[in-house]
């Protein structure tokens, strides 16, 4: 049987491994190589990488570190931040990583990723959304590592990135992202029900049983989980760990 | 020494990045001479069926390929894209493939089912015939999938394992010297390593 993939998603500035809360204030992980390989001792599903400030801070991805990432990982893995070519995507993919995710780039310029589907598959492009709820209860998309509302529909973008050929859905939701609170499972189900793509939830998750809420309840294909992989509790201390597959798949029955 | 044969499609990095990790020789090539002296090939893949089938008989290595394969019979693994080119023909485009075992590949077509096309993830394979290729694998066995056309043998002794996603696909199939897997063994962990570790011992 096909089983949920459960996908560490890292956040990188630059060289720093970091972990931020509600995109905001964020602390030191440490190296990105060593908690590398304890993902892959642990056998990671997959593994998502992402430089939250590349195109904020008008940086090209750092080839240098995602070549020595590549050499040390026997799974599945994704990169996002700072991807505005096809040029650089097309590197990306050459150097061991299955996928790019593309966030502001899709929305300056929505030909990108039809270009890079195209070219090497859907399977190969994550088209990553960030969602923010507002007072009202209405959710917004931000681009530019949420600093720059993007006027349109959460489930009508997310259908489009669909038409242009993204593969996947990488949702993160602001509100949660960091918090430990759980998913935003509300959002997830919305998109998952507009489009045909499998949709990685992803901001809160906190525990096993906030997976298995999403998954069930929101319909989410795959699940990113941040800090409860990089701290040993909410509040505490940088300890890298997985939490028990055994639990999870029971949890996912 | 494994011959990974280079036609310009696929990342071949992972593949013998894998084998290094194992302490198995590799090449990565497309030169004639090279492929001539191989002594086990693995033809990678990753891409469109057409347009991979287009590469490999625009460079050249179509009548070398055959030769070492069905004359002289040593070992061949296709993995994923190189395993439907060991068919016949597929749904994806009107090119035929290598022929090297009687199969056809087929696009997955679930009209009435929520599932999502590719089939992509982790996902056991069933052994259900005993072959070096599959040694040591047990129901915990798993592996990387990504996929929206499968392999269909035509003849049942040829399936080594099946594996399930909406219907029971062939996953890994093997006729004589010729082994193809439909999942990516150089991005599934240990799991990955062991087939891998299989093939080099064959």
């Amino acid at each position: 049987m096909l089983k949920t993939r459960i996908i560490p998603c890292l956040q990188l500035i630059n060289e720093s491994l970091v972990k931020t809360i509600k995109f905001d204030k964020y602390g030191y992980i440490g190296d990105y190589i060593n908690t590398v390989r304890i993902f892959n001792e642990l056998e990671v599903d997959e593994l998502c990488f992402l430089d939250i400030r590349a195109t904020k801070e008008n940086r090209k991805p750092n080839i240098k570190i995602l070549h020595e990432i590549a050499d040390e990982c026997f799974m599945p893995l994704s990169y996002g931040g700072g991807i505005n070519n096809f040029d650089i995507a097309k590197q990306i993919l050459s150097i061991g990583f299955e996928k790019v995710v593309i966030n502001t780039a899709a929305a300056k310029n929505p030909e990108l990723i039809t270009e890079i589907s195209t070219h090497f598959g859907a399977q190969a492009v994550v088209a990553s959304i960030d969602v923010k709820k507002n007072v009202w209860g209405k959710y917004h998309v931000y681009i530019n590592d949420g600093s720059e509302k993007f006027n349109m529909d959460v489930t009508e973008w997310a259908k489009r990135l669909e038409q242009l050929g993204a593969g996947e859905i990488l949702l993160t939701s602001m509100d949660r992202e960091g918090t430990w609170l759980g998913f935003d499972v509300e959002i997830t189900k919305k998109v998952a029900a507009a489009v045909g793509i499998p949709v990685i939830a992803n901001g809160g998750a906190g525990n096993i049983e906030h997976i298995a809420d999403v998954v069930k309840n929101g319909m989410a294909s795959a699940v990113g989980l941040g800090s409860m992989l990089v701290y040993q509790k909410k509040g505490m201390g940088v300890l890298v760990n997985f939490p028990d597959k055994d639990e999870i798949e029971k949890q996912l029955l | 020494m494994i011959t990974i044969i280079n036609y310009g499609m696929g990342n071949l990095g992972s593949v013998q990045n894998m084998f290094k990790r194992i302490g198995v020789p590799t090449e990565i090539t497309n030169d004639i001479n090279e492929i001539k002296k191989a002594q086990k090939l693995l033809l990678p893949g990753v891409g469109a069926f057409g347009a991979a089938m287009q590469k490999i008989e625009e460079s050249g290595l179509r009548e070398i390929l055959d030769q070492k394969v069905l004359e002289e019979k040593i070992p061949v693994l296709g993995i994923c894209l190189g395993m439907q080119l060991l068919s016949q023909s597929s749904e994806e485009g009107i090119s035929p493939g290598l022929g090297w075992i009687s199969a056809r590949t087929l696009k997955f077509n679930f009209t009435n089912s929520a599932l999502k096309i590719p089939h992509m993830g982790w996902n056991t394979v069933h052994p259900v015939k005993e072959s070096r290729l599959i040694e040591n694998f047990d129901n915990e066995t798993r592996f990387y999938f990504v996929h929206s056309y499968y392999v269909k043998a035509d003849n049942a002794e040829d399936v080594l394992t099946t594996t399930h996603y909406g219907l029971d696909f062939d996953s890994i199939i093997q006729h004589e010297n010729i082994y193809g897997a439909q999942f990516h063994p150089e991005k599934s962990h240990k799991f990955g390593m062991r087939l891998l570790e299989n093939f080099a011992r064959i």
